[in-house]
């Protein structure tokens, strides 16, 4: 009897985690594992209803009720800057908008951004990534034209090189900041072995040689997440190589091709850094490599200026910033100054008038001031005369005075066809630095790729 | 004439309760596979537009280079991402199985612990494991050196030779239970009286479970392998969980669903892809359907079932 019991109950066990299992059977399942991120803004979701209560939409602006506009955007790290600083400073002009900044994380921006524009879910103010995947945004419907926006007088051509049509005719996105790439280091740990910010590539390593013979880590990245390699490393230090918007416009011309020498040099300089990550770096994430720094067991950093405002927080030690090493002393600087923050409206928005506002006052000398300072790092893109409050802001700033600006060399027309060239730098740069791939085999593969679409190459 | 009366009320009766459960079904399962499957034979011209494109989307898969290598190395560490759960999982399954069926006062403590992690969400089994595995602040590395084997360690995860055996394992210590509840709930319906007369004539308990317990259990066995194999190849959650939809390093742990998503849904500067998304998850259900159909023709029907 008592063995007839057991069976039993095992059996309604069973039945659930069979009920559970069986559920999985449809591959038309796979897309629900991706809800969570999407489920993680609410905001976004409780949108959708409110949307279709057509009379209330039509009524708000002339009984002046409040409206509720909703930010997506990729920019997790900058929820509070947005909550405590930005949004409240808008609320106070206009107090019949209220504001929801509602982010998702980075990795996963685009492709739950795209979902939910095809869904018709997604909220009334996208942040645009620059160039290509904006304009793809654009050109199916999804964005609309800002020509007309009042404040677009405020950006230079530069400024809006990011989210124009090929042909300069529409803007879609209000400019909102670029970022500057650098490397972070601890200055303590430099005073403690009398060490010089390194200013060439043979300065640097010898820098690196030093850290590690007095048993430091010296050089603090990691490769799990891929991203890192590539953008972190490869579009930092090289436009050294390539000389900055020379280098690509050249690939873009299809003149310079990924197996020539800057590339390759590149590549090589990422290989050359393996040895002085930390233990394991291969399975190392992003936060790793975050925490690591700031805990101050590791030297320098190679990044970009985002990370100022969370390092300044975190950090328990002095931190200086160096600009990417150029090849041999005294050769031309460059930086990657990248485009890399707009905001635009989404064309399926209940509230078009309301978010024009918002823009409006996004493109103004006030929101530039504000921003700039509540998120030192991010540099604004408006002709603003800004003061920055920040010193190492300012730092990075001042390297626009003494080198030459560009940005990375695959987010504009490069990216737009099939195999994705960001995509394959992430994937090489980061085989480079594990030692499974040679720099050489990168260029040809990253090479191969590009010329399979992209006719000029 | 009443019998043929009662023949003709019993479908509606039938009908009715059936109803509910078939309804809900053709919405949330049937429609939606039916639509995918529908979706792969179209391509998307522009938001409102589509176009028949016949198999194009297939041949396209199959043949274009930037679909072709990556589906078939997709396909390739599936198999053995299966493969490990066939030769690790299952038999880990049977031994803990056997071992719970042979009683003891700890039996059901342990066959509860065992089976816990199965109902923990994967995320957290992929931030727990991520953690016990970092080569910066993991514990992993501690207790091999404590047990001087530290040299063995490696960051696993981040190899591109180890990184899908070692996601594949995690998944395994998930999913242990799941075999172990269901080949411990045959061997403890197999009645005393066999194993009692096996003992009586001579039989090592070896003998006896090979050769009486085991034939018993085939049926299961077989249950077992083919919810691995449909799991498996189903499988999208932990990879994407611990390594992202890049399925790095160097799309090493890239499976079916890690493919299915990259191509459907798109990936930073990449756009998604609905149609060629949806042409890769029909071949998913194909590969599925087809082992299935296996397990079916060639196992269910030779695989002798007795009456206990």
């Amino acid at each position: 009897m008592r063995k007839l019991l057991t069976i039993i109950s095992l059996l309604v066990v069973l039945s659930v985690v069979l009920t559970a299992c069986g559920g999985g059977a449809a591959p038309t399942q796979a897309p629900a594992a991706t809800e969570p991120p999407a489920a993680t803004e609410p905001s976004a979701a409780t949108e959708a209803p409110a949307a279709t209560e057509a009379p209330a939409a039509t009524e708000a602006p002339a009984a002046g009720e409040a409206v509720t506009l909703t930010i997506e955007s990729w920019r997790n790290d900058d929820l509070s800057i947005w909550t405590d600083k930005i949004i409240p400073a808008f609320e106070a002009k206009y107090p019949n908008i209220h504001v929801v900044f509602a982010p998702t994380a980075p990795a996963e921006y685009n492709g739950v951004l795209n979902t939910k524009l095809q869904g018709g879910t997604a909220g009334d103010l996208i942040t645009c990534r620059p160039f290509d995947a904006s304009l793809e945004l654009f050109q199916q419907g999804y964005l609309t034209s800002l020509n007309d926006l009042p404040g677009m007088e405020n950006f230079g051509d530069v400024a809006k090189s990011a989210w124009i049509t090929d042909d300069n005719k529409d803007v879609f996105c209000v400019p909102m900041a670029s970022v500057i790439h650098g490397f972070f280091y601890n200055k303590d740990t430099f005073d403690k072995y009398s060490l010089q910010e390194p200013t060439t590539r043979e300065e640097f390593f010898n820098v690196l040689k030093t850290l590690k013979d007095n048993g430091e880590t010296p050089l603090v990245m990691g490769t799990a997440d891929q991203w890192e390699a590539a953008t972190m490393g490869f579009q930092n230090i090289g436009p050294e190589y390539w000389k900055g918007e020379e280098g690509r416009q050249a690939l873009i011309k299809g003149t310079a091709k990924f197996t020539d020498e800057p590339y390759i040099k590149t590549w090589q300089d990422l290989a050359d850094w393996a040895p002085y990550l930390p233990e394991g770096y291969e399975a190392e994430k992003y936060p790793d490599s975050q925490t690591l720094f700031t805990l101050g067991k590791g030297a320098i950093y190679p990044t970009g200026s985002w990370e100022i405002s969370q390092f300044e927080k975190d950090a328990g030690f002095n931190l200086g910033i160096f600009k990417p090493y150029v090849e041999n002393a005294g050769d031309q600087c460059y930086i990657s100054d990248h485009t890399d923050i707009a905001m635009g409206m989404n064309a399926k928005t209940a509230h078009s008038e309301e978010a024009k506002t918002f823009l409006s006052w996004v493109a103004s000398d006030e929101f530039a001031a504000l921003y700039a300072n509540a998120l030192p790092g991010f540099f604004p893109l408006s002709n603003a005369k800004v003061t920055l409050d920040d010193p190492l802001a300012n730092e990075f700033l001042s390297w626009r005075q003494e080198c030459k600006s560009t940005i990375r060399n695959s987010y504009q027309i490069l990216s737009r066809g099939e195999p994705n060239l960001e995509n394959e730098l992430w994937r090489v740069s980061a085989a480079v630095m594990n030692g499974s791939m040679t720099p050489e085999q990168a260029g040809q593969e990253i090479q191969t790729g590009l010329e399979k679409w992209y006719k000029p190459q | 004439m009443q019998s043929s009366k009662r023949r003709s009320q019993i479908p509606v009766h039938v009908l009715v309760f059936l109803a509910p459960a078939v309804l809900l079904y053709t919405i949330f399962m049937v429609v939606p596979l039916i639509n995918s499957l529908r979706l792969s034979f179209f391509e998307i011209v522009n938001q409102n537009q589509q176009n028949f494109a016949g198999l194009q989307n297939y041949i396209k898969l199959f043949t274009n280079s930037n679909f072709a290598p990556f589906f078939w190395r997709a396909l390739r560490n599936n198999f053995v991402f299966f493969a490990v759960h066939m030769l690790v999982q299952n038999p880990i399954g049977l031994l803990l199985a056997a071992l719970l069926a042979e009683g003891g006062r700890v039996r059901d403590f342990f066959r509860t612990i065992i089976f816990m992690p199965t109902v923990l969400s994967v995320v957290i089994i992929g931030f727990v494991w991520q953690l016990i595995l970092n080569p910066l602040w993991g514990v992993a590395e501690s207790i091999l050196k404590a047990v001087g084997l530290g040299a063995w360690f490696g960051p696993w995860l981040g190899k591109p030779e180890t990184a899908l055996v070692t996601v594949a394992l995690i998944s395994v210590w998930q999913f242990v239970g799941i075999p172990m509840i269901l080949f411990y709930a045959a061997l403890i319906g197999i009645p005393d009286e066999l194993t009692e007369a096996a003992r009586v004539d001579g039989s090592t308990a070896w003998d006896t479970f090979w050769r009486i317990k085991f034939p018993l259990i085939l049926p299961t066995v077989g249950i077992v392998g083919v919810l691995t194999f449909v799991g498996n190849f189903n499988a999208f959650d932990l990879i994407y969980t611990m390594k992202g939809a890049n399925a790095g390093p160097d799309f090493s742990t890239d499976i079916m669903g890690t493919f299915f998503y990259r191509t459907f849904f798109g990936q930073q500067l990449q756009l998604g892809n609905p149609t060629m998304g949806a042409t890769v998850a029909a071949m998913m259900f194909l590969i599925i359907l087809a082992g299935v159909l296996v397990y079916m023709f060639l196992w269910a029907r030779r695989v002798q079932t007795y009456e206990m």
